[in-house]
């Protein structure tokens, strides 16, 4: 089976048959299967580090139209994993400086790019033009809007996320398999899990399970081939481990279980919890920070960052506690001392925050807005961001 | 020979980073409360305040999604690995 139409009959000219004849060699690809590569339309949606690997992969394996939806720029820490981009392309829109280099890539090939972030209005109208979506997003309310948008399309989902060293890579097709949903009914509420930005990621990471999402496209397209559908891989760069578990449609699930109660595209940030008013957090800027240090008052720095983190920026003066041994060590802060917490650019810090609210912890509490980055880019603007 | 329980990066940040562990246990409920009760920074990442699973881990006997065998009670043996797979996000770009 192919999601791709039989109806594409065009003869390879000489050139495409020089470019892809090691896999016009394959038994199982063959001139058909490069055929239904050059026919079929494969939307990435995100072009870092996941999407960027998987571009060029598909690019290189002649799929003829591949669209690329990117909001951002590109920018210097992106290029130790983002392979498409190169220095000189700091600053210019991700989906423009990639297509530049697909169509070096491969000249026929077709790119549609998406200078925008994918949203409820547009992502319908988008993805109904693709016959397959690569999801190489980096955040729940897309991935949730993704998979929904396959699921009410009918399109095929080919799903991948990372953190650290880890990833999981997925095939959702909710026409023969379960859909992302079926996974996890709901996400985590906002704050409980590091983005990579804030928690790391190992370059080649995304580079592996990128690839996996080529190879897995590739397949859906040429067909035949078992898939990733009903089954998640689970990869371990440290280790070195590959791991499966087997996924089921849940009968429940609210889009594509027995009787869906979502029909239409929601509001997915509202979904992940992203617009609900939250308690208030008292924050304080570098200066404010600097200025109730020099007031003297009883005041306590919490560094919240692991030890590695630490040693990249020392702030003095701080009582190092890892985000996650916080509740833990919930005894060791005095409730009549301000605490001040701190992190890299100000979110875990914001989090810690609330998980100790919720462990009910009721002392005065304050976060360092943008954390150590901010604090250096005003007092020692000189220094090194990491 | 004890369960085999399985936790990722993500979850590990919680356990002073101890990744495998071997457990005695009858239940992956059993599992679950205790890492919960080891792990206090963990607990929230696990279970809801009504102590049912979160929504966003799912958690599978030896390759098995605890789903379809009866949730927090599904029963467990000596050998079976018990796996914890939460959901994360990340996709290598800027955030």
């Amino acid at each position: 089976m192919t999601i791709i139409s039989s109806n594409i009959r065009r003869d390879l000219s000489s050139d495409e048959v020089t470019r892809f004849s090691r896999q016009l060699l394959l038994e199982e690809i063959g001139v058909a299967g490069q055929e239904r590569l050059r026919a079929a339309r494969v939307l990435i949606v995100g072009v870092g580090g996941l999407g960027a690997p998987a571009a060029i992969y598909l690019a290189a394996a002649g799929v003829g139209t591949l669209g690329l939806v990117d909001a951002d720029e590109v920018e210097a820490s992106n290029l130790q994993r983002q392979i498409i981009y190169g220095y000189k392309d700091i600053d210019r829109p991700k989906v423009a400086s990639a297509a530049d280099r697909l169509k070096d890539l491969s000249p026929d090939i077709k790119v549609d790019t998406w200078n925008l972030r994918l949203d409820s209005r547009n992502a319908k109208k988008i993805i109904e033009g693709y016959d397959v979506v690569v999801d190489g997003t980096d955040n729940f309310p897309t991935r949730y809007l993704i998979s929904d948008a396959c699921v009410l399309l009918g399109k095929p989902n080919v799903y991948a996320s990372i953190l650290r060293f880890e990833g999981q890579v997925s095939v959702f097709d909710a026409r023969n398999g379960p859909c992302y949903r079926c996974l996890y009914p709901a996400p985590p509420p906002p704050g409980l899990v590091p983005s990579c930005g804030e928690g790391g990621v190992m370059g080649v990471l995304p580079g592996v399970l990128g690839c996996i999402q080529a190879n897995e496209a590739i397949k859906l397209i040429v067909g035949g081939a078992p898939g990733l559908t009903g089954r998640l891989l689970l990869f371990d760069a440290w280790n070195m481990t590959f791991n499966e578990v087997a996924l089921e449609k849940d009968l429940d699930c609210p889009i594509c279980g027995r009787n869906p109660t979502v029909t239409e595209l929601i509001d997915y940030e509202d979904f992940c919890g992203l617009s609900e008013p939250e308690t208030k957090i008292q924050s304080l800027s570098p200066t404010e920070l600097k200025e109730k240090l020099a007031g003297g008052g009883p005041l306590q720095i919490i560094d919240i960052r692991e030890p590695h983190e630490r040693s990249l920026f020392k702030f003095e003066g701080t009582k190092p506690i890892p985000f996650g041994q916080l509740v833990r060590r919930i005894e060791e802060f005095d409730p009549k001392t301000d605490l001040v917490f701190i992190c890299k650019i100000g979110l875990r810090s914001a989090f810690a925050i609330r998980t100790l609210q919720r462990a009910g912890y009721q002392g005065p509490m304050y976060n360092l807005d943008g954390g150590v980055n901010a604090w250096t880019r005003r007092f020692n603007p000189a220094m090194v961001i990491y | 020979m004890p369960i085999i329980v399985k936790l990722p990066a993500a979850l590990r940040t919680y356990t002073g980073h101890k990744g495998d562990m071997h457990l005695e246990a009858a239940t992956v409920g059993d599992i679950i409360n205790h890492l919960a009760e080891t792990w206090p920074d963990l607990k929230p990442h696990l279970l809801d305040e009504d102590g049912s699973l979160r929504s966003f881990v799912s958690v599978f006997v030896d390759g098995r999604s605890i789903k379809s065998t009866g949730g927090l009670a599904t029963v467990i043996s000596d050998g079976q690995t018990v796996t914890l797979v939460p959901a994360i996000a990340g996709g290598g770009t800027n955030s």
